[in-house]
């Protein structure tokens, strides 16, 4: 699935072309991704969690060469599904 | 930020009403799920991509009294953050 498959169901859903219905789901996206990136964790009941985790910084090995190589600290977004969700997956 | 701030922020950011913004949120969550539930990954440009791990069945002990017992296979959705989705700082 991608996301034409939900900008179809949308469309459906609120009785409008897919054509109309792109800008609002993407403008879904958007706001999901610029909360995450401003480090905000978001949860959506039903669904699940999106988490922002930070990373120490760590040595790692170039898988190229073998070199060793230094892996800065970082935030990364980790998902934990709802309970909800890995039932429906599982049914 | 909980599901209702996010319709709210939808809502605003396209001047729809709160009931119209929605729809469109929970059509977006449970198109996820249903594609999910058949075992479909989802792949979302610029956001990342969900998709179905298999665990196997292993035996487990129970922690409290220390007796084996079985754990079933089972399915494992998971979240990959596609390359655009950066946290600063």
């Amino acid at each position: 699935m991608t996301k034409q498959d939900i900008v179809n169901n949308v469309a459906k859903e609120i009785n409008q072309k897919p054509k109309d219905a792109k800008p609002l789901v993407e403008e879904v996206f958007n706001c999901l991704k610029s909360n995450l990136e401003s480090g905000i964790n978001i949860e959506i009941s039903g669904f699940g969690k999106f988490i922002i985790r930070k990373k120490n910084k760590r040595l790692g090995r170039n898988p190229m060469t073998g070199d060793k190589a230094e892996i800065t600290a970082r935030k990364v977004v980790t998902f934990k599904p709802s309970k909800l969700l890995r039932d429906s997956i599982n049914d | 930020m909980v599901k209702g701030e996010l319709i709210a922020q939808v809502a605003e950011e396209l001047n729809l009403t709160r009931k119209e913004a929605t729809m469109i949120v929970n059509t977006v969550f449970s198109s996820i799920i249903e594609s999910l539930s058949k075992s479909q990954k989802v792949e979302l440009r610029g956001f990342g991509s969900f998709r179905i791990k298999q665990r196997r069945a292993r035996q487990g002990r129970n922690p409290r009294t220390g007796d084996p017992v079985k754990v079933p296979s089972k399915k494992i959705p998971f979240f990959k953050p596609g390359k655009d989705l950066k946290v600063v700082g």
